[in-house]
């Protein structure tokens, strides 16, 4: 009987082995960050990630299937600046894996190179509500730093896996080269748009608004992480109207009442963008994400403009079609419903 | 799969090459670990000096930029600009910084240089403001009273542990409510805790009074498991998943000095130990079960041969959807503990059996409201003939995620003594940086 478990752990033991070299497991927190893992590792990493992009990030449960995640990670990925700070490091301390320990070899905080915008300069209080101490880190939602994020994961997976480290240059060359050319279709897109005024519900779009040239100039939110007060409300109202503010972002995580109230009272719209992949089912590579919410943002402006002729929504001269444009370059296009530019839960 | 025995020899050899094989990498000569020491450092800078490069790259370039804005060209886009590896500091846009509040340099107080500040651990203060109102002949509780304040030092230690320490002031004065270091990375899969702690004896008595559903204990947690305080010893915990492809599977054994509400050590020897079996399994990604058993055994204040034992289940059910994870959720949790405890003899009974148990739902009615209610039965942990009963409701209103406002209207029908009806409410504020808890 012994010679018959010998025999029979040989195979099985050659199997371990080559199943650990074949594919690095790899976890990360968003799923945006799992998408660009997939970028640049390929077949070469398996990757999963803890929150689901229609989740709001900074308020995830710390649940034991995510320590099992945890437990045979080789590499953890974060996104960090404070994000995951209320659930993260008690699952990290609880993975009882060494290997993704801070500081250890498999953690990387994929903030470190990316571009972070907010970062307060003086001194700040929680009289300001739920504020990022270290910036705002929705920084994903900017393409330049989903390339400096993709870098920074080439240069983490080829410490892990030198072997495959021309594989994984390879990749991100090729992840590069491709979003240059998207980057390029999206600057085409929103050329006409630049300046758009619009409100957003929560502080999660500065890295968007920067690089697709929209003006946030209020959010529903009366401070990060204070749900809207009536008084906030009616200040918005007021300022919207006095601006000439049609569109209203909202993410997917929150309540649709009060901005469609806001909406209702200034004659605009509300959209409900993705902040993530994974945002909507139809949102599965880095790249649809700003294909679709750039679709949804442009719908948006043009159902606003077109129910309130001559307002503040100046296009610029000479605009293109920019819609056509998209679907001219072959990038998927997002499912626009029947003028599905608000969303009901 | 058939046995092949002559074949088998060849198995053993290939079972050691395996062995060798996987050893190896880790079984370096000395003048290899050197070269490759060189090689690494080597590689060390070069890595360095490109950050170095890319950096300086990338701050000429936002310099030109900001140039170009200023001279009244509108920015190049830097789209073909390789990424720059580490822009760390961006410019704040106008409107931005600090949410609103005041811009300018950290104040400093009194130390000049800021940065040994850093390794500080995080410190925050939890403030626990009750009252009481109504009548309670048997545990009447102060009108109004700080009740606590929970001061807690966290930080890394240094690549293999990190501390916790929570102080707790109450009225009754000050005492370390826990204190303990964490090693996260020993070997084996094992998670090991040093120092005093709250033990792993069901749901409730590992939790601190600040995240608890209610403003009070249940009474099974009063009557049997050391009241407010409840076990908490200086000890050992070592804990480990059990991996299995079914479910989430955690063990746990601790051993404590023996000293706490509820045991007592006569001798050094006189231990107490617990042992926990925690199983969870996620029914869906917005609902879950956990469900614990736990034991715990240590020595007798009246009669240092015999034992006291605390046997315990519990089950929790988790819902939240994800979409409305902020709004909405709904928790439902029971615990049931049987004490077997030595008494002093009366007649021919030296031996108290007493059961206690508790069944308690919580549901999340709006961002910052919450609605909940519990049910109690515990008889007492020294006279198993005297059994209270207890029901609670209970509103919680969260103005942020720092401070809470809760209101509870209790009555407690007690076996001995006439029932008591009270109103309790709560103020709790926490300021500072406090760590996360576990699940």
């Amino acid at each position: 009987m012994k010679r018959f478990w010998i025999a029979s752990s040989v195979p099985i033991l050659l199997i371990a082995a080559s199943h650990t070299a074949l594919a690095l497991t790899v976890v990360t927190t968003t799923e945006d960050l799992a998408a660009l893992v997939r970028e640049v590792g390929g077949d070469k990493v398996s990757v999963e990630a803890i929150a689901r992009g229609y989740q709001d990030p900074h308020f995830v449960e710390a649940k034991p299937s995510f320590i099992l995640k945890l437990h045979n990670a080789d590499l953890l990925v974060v996104v960090g600046r404070d994000l995951e700070a209320a659930w993260l490091p008690p699952l990290i301390t609880q993975s009882r894996n060494r290997r993704i320990q801070p500081g250890a070899e498999g953690y990387l905080d994929a903030s470190l190179n990316a571009q972070i915008l907010e970062i307060p300069t003086g001194q700040i209080t929680r009289a300001m509500g739920d504020v990022h101490p270290l910036g705002n880190p929705h920084y994903w939602l900017d393409p330049a730093n989903g390339r400096r994020v993709a870098q920074s994961l080439q240069q983490k997976l080829s410490q892990i896996d030198g072997a495959s480290a021309g594989y994984y240059a390879r990749r991100y060359a090729d992840f590069d080269r491709r979003l240059s050319d998207a980057e390029k279709q999206w600057s085409a897109l929103v050329t006409p748009y630049q300046g758009i005024k619009v409100v957003t519900y929560h502080r999660s779009w500065p890295n968007f608004a920067a690089r697709f040239g929209l003006d946030v100039v209020g959010y529903v939110e009366p401070r990060p992480g204070i749900p809207p007060t009536p008084g906030h409300i009616l200040t918005l109202q007021l300022e919207m109207k006095r601006l000439g503010v049609k569109i209203i972002l909202v993410e997917p995580y929150f309540d649709t009442r009060t901005p469609k109230a806001v909406a209702r009272a200034v004659d605009g719209i509300v959209v409900q963008l993705a902040p993530s992949v994974g945002g909507e089912t139809e949102i599965r590579t880095y790249f649809d994400l700003f294909d679709y919410n750039l679709q949804r943002l442009i719908e948006a402006i043009k159902a606003a403009s077109a129910k309130a002729p001559g307002s503040a929504i100046r296009l610029r001269q000479g605009s293109g079609e920019p819609a056509e444009a998209l679907a001219e370059a072959g990038a998927p296009r997002a499912k626009a419903e029947d003028g599905g530019v608000t969303w009901t839960p | 799969m058939s046995v092949r025995t002559p074949r088998a020899p060849g198995s053993v050899v290939g079972a050691l090459l395996c062995l060798l094989v996987s050893s190896s990498a880790s079984a370096q000569t000395p003048a290899d670990q050197s070269v490759g020491a060189v090689r690494m450092e080597v590689e060390r800078l070069r890595q360095e000096f490109e950050a170095i490069r890319q950096q300086y790259g990338a701050r000429l370039s936002e310099l030109e930029t900001r140039l170009a804005a200023l001279e009244g060209r509108a920015p190049q886009p830097a789209q073909a600009a390789p990424p720059p590896a580490a822009p760390a500091e961006a410019a704040v846009p106008p409107g931005a910084a600090g949410a609103g509040g005041p811009t300018g340099s950290l104040p400093l107080y009194g130390n000049v240089n800021l940065l040994s500040k850093i390794f500080n651990p995080d410190i925050a203060v939890i403030g626990d403001f009750e009252g009481a109102s109504g009548n309670n002949a048997v545990n009447p509780q102060s009108p109004l009273s700080l009740e606590e304040s929970e001061l807690s030092l966290q930080a890394i230690v240094d690549p293999y542990a990190r501390a916790d320490i929570f102080f707790s002031f109450g009225p009754e004065g000050v005492e370390v409510e826990e204190g303990f270091v964490t090693f996260p990375t020993l070997p084996g899969g094992f998670l090991a805790k040093v120092g005093k702690m709250r033990a792993s004896v069901g749901k409730v008595n590992a939790m601190h009074t600040h995240v608890l559903p209610w403003i009070d204990r249940p009474l099974v947690t009063e009557n049997l498991v050391g009241a407010d305080e409840g076990l908490s010893d200086a000890g050992i915990s070592v804990s480990r998943l059990i991996t299995n492809p079914w479910v989430f599977l955690e063990a746990t054994g601790e051993v404590y000095r023996g000293q706490s509400e509820v045991f007592s050590s006569a001798t050094r020897g006189d231990l107490t130990y617990v042992g926990r079996l925690r199983g969870y399994q996620d029914l869906s990604e917005s609902s879950n079960v956990d469900i614990g058993v736990s034991v715990a055994s240590g020595g007798s204040e009246f009669d240092p041969a015999r034992k006291t034992t605390l046997f315990g289940v519990d089950a929790t059910f988790r819902y939240r959807p994800l979409r409305r994870a902020i709004y909405r959720r709904f928790i439902a949790r029971t615990e049931a503990i049987w004490s077997r405890r030595p008494v002093a003899p009366v007649g021919d009974t030296v031996r108290a059996d007493s059961f206690g148990a508790y069944v308690s739902a919580d549901y999340q009615v709006a961002r910052r409201w919450f609605a909940g209610g519990r049910y109690d039965v515990s008889e007492r942990a020294l006279d198993a003939s005297v059994r209270d009963r207890a029901g609670s409701v209970l509103l919680t209103f969260w103005p942020s995620e720092f401070s809470q406002i809760r209101g509870q209207f209790r009555r407690i029908r007690f076996g001995d003594a006439p029932a008591a009806h009270e109103f309790l409410f709560q103020f709790l504020f926490s300021i500072g940086a406090h760590g996360a808890h576990v699940f």
